[in-house]
């Protein structure tokens, strides 16, 4: 499902050209408003469709499961902490959802660039970085005894 | 400087006459290429079939007197406050280009036909409004293009790159720019004139071409927008949510850039 934009309704403020993941929301040369440059290599995460604050941008269905008449639209409001979903049926059906963007307060996930640098030592671990710290699991990450494992094997 | 009519100065070498022609071809030249524009873009055609669809798949009807309540918000809030933008530098300097803009134009019109030559004197306060209006448009110009335009802030082109759809903002600064700088070395006819000539011509005559247009077109789009919130069919849009203190998430302000 790539996603298009509405022209009249974008005012070309750059927010999807920032956070789409694939780096396929661009600016228009003539018009400066945003377009997607490579529907094929969409992969519908709705990050455009939530970012944007005009709503300008919409996702098209392909048809074989989406036939026309159809409409998934998307309502992030970040002060209320709530996404919304409408979802419209090609016969007329709708369903209605509201989410909250995210159950933990704001702020109290430690983001990468918080964590200490890994040290040379820690490449030659299993673990990967933070772990088992940020999987927050008492005694280390969970793992076979030799007595455990088949016979033969080890 | 401030208090002295640039016009005035100019009838000395170019007579009133042609200075007012030149005004009034600018004019047509911009109602001109609007129209070829709406026509060219189907931007009206656009416009009131949306208009059509939303009517009739609107929940509630949106009566006479509430359209005008409509309408006038959206001249208050959308075209003369520049609501649309979510992003407070770029409302300021939108601001700040739009008024300068249309202040430095209407000064301009006012000193061309009403004190053209010496023999006339010009209030002082219609000079000042043109250079306050000219620095103004040119503030607000400068600061969208080396820092604000979204090519150089999300994109990160080079702010010297140049694309059509910089045709109408380069323009505008241009004609303005040289305006000021020609009225400052003394408003004579040489080559400072040519220039902010060449400049404003290119802006007013190029309106096909660039986004002059957008003042006409934004307006009607943002009240077709205001419409469909008002009769519930809010291009498809989910409403807001009514019970977000269920969720139990913290809150805060809306981050936009």
């Amino acid at each position: 499902m790539p996603t298009f934009v509405y022209m009249t309704r974008c005012d070309g403020c750059g927010h999807c050209v920032d956070i789409c993941p694939s780096d396929i929301m661009h600016i228009d040369r003539t018009y400066r408003r945003a377009y997607n440059i490579e529907p094929n290599m969409c992969w519908e995460c709705y990050s455009c469709v939530k970012a944007c604050p005009q709503n300008a941008i919409d996702c098209r269905g392909y048809a074989d499961f989406a036939p026309l008449g159809h409409s998934v639209r998307v309502l992030r409001e970040e002060a209320k902490a709530t996404i919304s979903w409408k979802l419209k049926f090609r016969d007329g059906r709708e369903k209605n959802f509201v989410s909250p963007i995210r159950t933990t307060p704001w702020g109290s996930i430690k983001g990468p660039g918080e964590y200490a640098a890994p040290s040379p030592a820690d490449f030659a671990k299993q673990e990967l970085a933070h772990e088992p710290d940020a999987l927050n699991i008492e005694g280390g990450l969970p793992a076979l005894r030799p007595d455990q494992l088949k016979q033969g094997v080890v | 400087m401030f208090s002295t009519n640039p016009f005035a100065e100019l009838s000395a070498s170019i007579p009133p006459a042609v200075m007012q022609t030149y005004v009034v071809v600018m004019i047509v030249l911009v109602a001109a290429g609007t129209l070829f524009d709406i026509v060219h873009k189907g931007s009206a055609k656009y416009f009131f079939d949306n208009w059509r669809k939303s009517k009739s798949k609107g929940a509630q009807q949106v009566d006479g007197g509430e359209l005008l309540s409509l309408a006038v918000q959206t001249g208050l809030v959308d075209v003369l406050a520049s609501g649309e933008f979510c992003n407070a530098r770029r409302r300021v300097a939108h601001l700040l280009t739009m008024y300068g803009f249309v202040i430095y134009v209407v000064t301009t019109a006012v000193m061309v036909f009403g004190y053209p030559t010496p023999a006339t004197p010009t209030p002082a306060i219609l000079p000042q409004l043109w250079w306050l209006g000219g620095l103004m448009a040119c503030v607000g110009g400068y600061w969208f293009w080396f820092f604000i335009r979204v090519d150089v802030a999300a994109e990160g082109n080079s702010p010297f790159r140049f694309v059509r759809a910089d045709l109408f903002i380069v323009s505008l600064v241009g004609s303005v720019t040289l305006g000021l700088i020609w009225a400052a070395a003394g408003a004579g006819a040489g080559v400072l004139f040519g220039l902010y000539i060449l400049a404003t011509t290119v802006l007013f005559g190029s309106v096909p071409w660039s986004k002059f247009a957008h003042m006409f077109f934004k307006p009607a789009a943002a009240f077709e927008k205001r419409v469909s919130y008002a009769n519930g069919t809010r291009s498809n849009l989910p409403g807001p949510a009514d019970k977000p203190e269920q969720f139990g998430s913290a809150r805060e302000a809306p981050r936009h850039y």
